[in-house]
């Protein structure tokens, strides 16, 4: 008996560690100590508004590097792959477009762009996208009408970040692939490269 | 009394553990410590026969890094996707070059690297786009990242082994590579092999 509180104490701490080390991701040592940690999130949180053969919602973002780029413009001329990622300067989405940097070749290959979405403004997409390097493709700030293209597309999430998520939109326009993923975790890069696959073709 | 010296303890000790599994610097400082041991870091056998034959295994199934045919084993935890990684690719295959190219270190110091969450697909990525020569190993699921108490990448480990197969790490940096003729010197010193 006396020893039943010792041990729901230890019972609760070793449940809260091994929630804690469930949650591991790596983090470049490009961002020194500067990656807030938002702890485990809840994998989605928002309802889907596009499915697989609709029409891709337009739009036009202005980019980290001035221009505004839209959807329409890439019609008839390139698939392009719309990478959200939830928001600057956290873990997962830290690691996530530096590995799509190399990748360049795969994108070209396939007749392919990126582009790159957050909720964030321009000068925290430009001051955190800096410590990737130099990147290949657009960086868009989808953040005034807040979140407004990731509202049109349903992954605006209750907390006004977005959720990680890939779009592969054909020459046409038409969504092809649709990959909402847990926001605590990266998509695999096969994934994405299998589709790119699949419409270049 | 001798009921809340019990709860005092193990809760203090509790406290302790979590805070330890939360704060990876706390980890690292008892894992990755100089004069220390590795932690378990479990690997496959490469398929590749010129890979196998460049750590000194043999066929099939799992190894540990002491096992690897080397007085010397620098283990790089990378990351495909990490930007300080990428750019200091390079300067690690100048690393490995100048080491094969010295006939009298090339079978006493080996090179391998393990990508921290990364799949088979996504190592294989980096090897292709870097030309990287020696053996890469997938960390999918994060197994060795959290072993090695989840260090930023790239994270530099300097194993030294012995001929009864014990061993000691004699480097353990986070990121900071300085170049390949000055880390060379680095192992060299510091491994005792110079």
């Amino acid at each position: 008996m006396k020893n039943s509180a010792g041990r729901i104490v230890f019972v609760i701490a070793m449940l809260i560690a091994l929630a804690s080390s469930a949650r591991s991701q790596t983090i470049s040592d490009a961002y020194k100590g500067n990656i807030y940690q938002p702890g485990k999130l809840k994998p989605t949180d928002s309802v889907l508004k596009v499915r697989i053969g609709d029409q891709a919602p337009d739009f036009s973002l202005p980019s980290v590097t001035g221009e505004k780029v839209s959807l329409h413009q890439y019609r008839d001329k390139k698939n392009v792959v719309l990478s959200f990622v939830p928001a600057a300067w956290t873990p997962v989405c830290s690691d996530q477009w530096p590995g799509y940097n190399i990748i360049k070749g795969v994108f070209d290959e396939h007749e392919s762009v990126l582009l790159g979405i957050t909720v964030d403004n321009i000068p925290t997409l430009f001051a955190w996208t800096n410590q990737m390097g130099q990147l290949w493709f657009p960086v868009l700030s989808d953040f005034w009408p807040h979140g407004g293209v990731a509202a049109k597309y349903g992954i605006l999430r209750s907390d006004g970040v977005t959720e990680r998520a890939l779009f592969v939109i054909d020459k046409n326009g038409i969504l092809r692939y649709i990959d909402v993923h847990d926001i605590n975790k990266r998509p695999p890069l096969e994934n994405l490269v299998r589709e790119l696959e699949k419409i270049g073709k | 009394m001798k009921a809340g010296g019990f709860i005092l303890r193990y809760g203090v000790l509790c406290i302790l553990f979590v805070f330890a599994l939360m704060n990876p610097g706390a980890i690292i400082a008892q894992t990755l410590q100089k004069g220390g041991q590795l932690p378990s870091i479990v690997l496959p056998i490469p398929k590749s026969a010129e890979e196998k034959a460049y750590l000194g295994l043999s066929g099939s199934g799992t190894f540990k890094i002491p096992q690897i045919k080397a007085d010397v084993v620098l283990v790089e935890i990378f990351s495909m996707y990490c930007p300080y990684c990428q750019k200091d690719a390079p300067g690690i295959n100048e690393l490995y070059d100048l080491i094969q190219k010295n006939p009298d270190l090339r079978d006493k110091i080996k090179v391998i690297g393990i990508g921290a969450g990364n799949s088979t697909f996504e190592v294989e990525t980096f090897k292709k786009t870097f030309n990287v020569s020696f053996p890469l190993f997938p960390d999918q699921d994060y197994v060795i990242h959290q072993a090695c108490g989840e260090v930023r990448t790239p994270y530099f480990i300097g194993v030294k082994i012995q001929k009864d197969k014990s061993h000691q790490i004699f480097l353990s940096q986070q990121g900071g590579f300085p170049g390949a003729p000055s880390f060379f010197e680095q192992i060299l010193k510091e491994s005792g092999l110079k």
